[in-house]
């Protein structure tokens, strides 16, 4: 209770005087008898709850197993190859416009365009849950982050380092001699012939195998994630001012 | 070329690559040197992706590996944000290449 002024300070201090005795007297017994009412309704509900639980839960474990059957048509290869074209293009594109934008925040958006085409890409290769993480993790967390760091490390958004134009030129030869000779290779090579028409890998299928088989990197993914969320926090948190 | 292969994957993963790698060398900014390394790192995923994808052998192992590297980077992303927010507290710039205290 909050009071301007030398009389209502007076006569909030008389009420509660008066009014804090009855109240915790009258407030234990009601809470009493609130509890009472509560046990009460708790146990009736156990009571009521569990058999119905019981009884939805034998419906759900009988087996229910039906073959998985493709009602749809396989997709046609010239969808295909467009879909492909159309995605890597815009793959591409934003990675090379990541290159040889000046703006940290612009580059931060053309790396969104990037990172949602290559999960398009992913899509296209049939890894369905790898392209969801990759929108999820990815697309909705790291490009967050990275556009918060950006926010809290600059005076202003439209600050520019530049490098000299020689170190450009330099990378620039270095970098297209290095995807040059990475394409010849790759289209010089020949590589055992692919299965036709795949069914996309089930989200069953990687669990188990995360499991099973990759159990160790699985539990050490995580003891990383701990460590790395204790060490950020320890990084950027503020410094205590010393007296 | 009416049919897609691994080549074709393979090759837009090269040139993510090579446009991580312009990114690292010429940007300045340390987030933007960030911003190139989560290219590399893409393009790594699409290369172990399409491996899963057109290789026999490599079923479910390419997304399990694509699975662990994207938990990396996000891993390294914030570590990396933390240590960018320390060195503006300390040098107020991003810069690259005013920090450079421990240069010998």
């Amino acid at each position: 209770m909050y009071c301007r002024g030398p009389e209502g300070t007076v006569l909030t201090k008389r009420l509660t005087a008066e009014l804090a005795p009855s109240d915790s007297i009258g407030s234990s017994r009601l809470g009493g008898l609130w509890r009472l009412c509560g046990w009460g309704l708790a146990v009736a509900a156990v009571l009521v709850l569990v058999p119905e639980v019981r009884a939805q839960q034998k419906v759900i474990i009988e087996p229910t197993r039906v073959p998985y059957q493709s009602v749809e048509a396989p997709p046609s290869p010239l969808l295909e190859v467009l879909l492909f074209y159309a995605v890597a293009g815009s793959t591409v594109f934003g990675a090379l416009a990541v290159c040889f934008t000046k703006n940290i925040v612009r580059m931060a958006v053309w790396l969104l365009v990037t990172l949602v085409s290559v999960a398009m890409l992913y899509f296209l290769l049939a890894a369905n849950f790898i392209a969801a993480v990759q929108l999820i993790v990815y697309a909705g967390g790291t490009l967050i982050l990275l556009i918060f760091g950006v926010m809290l490390t600059s005076k202003s958004p439209w600050v520019k380092f530049e490098p000299s134009k020689v170190e450009v030129v330099y990378a620039a030869a270095v970098c297209g001699l290095l995807v040059a000779v990475l394409a010849f290779i790759l289209t010089a090579t020949i590589w055992p012939p692919a299965q036709e028409q795949l069914d996309a890998t089930t989200v069953a299928d990687l669990g188990r195998s995360l499991m099973t088989t990759y159990v160790v990197p699985f539990e050490v993914a995580g003891v990383l994630l701990m460590i790395v969320m204790v060490g950020a926090a320890h990084l950027a948190r503020q410094e205590k001012q010393s007296p | 070329m009416m049919s897609i292969g691994l080549t074709e994957y393979l090759v837009v993963a090269a040139v993510l690559f090579g446009a991580g790698i312009f990114t690292m060398i010429t940007k300045r900014n340390a987030i933007g040197i960030l911003i190139g390394v989560e290219l590399v790192l893409n393009s790594a995923n699409v290369n172990l992706v399409a491996f899963d994808r057109y290789l026999e052998r490599c079923r479910i192992d390419g997304q399990i590996l694509a699975l662990v590297v994207i938990v990396l980077a996000a891993a390294e992303a914030a570590i990396a944000v933390g240590i960018c927010i320390n060195l503006y507290k300390n040098l107020a710039t991003v810069d690259v290449d005013t920090a450079a205290k421990l240069r010998g």
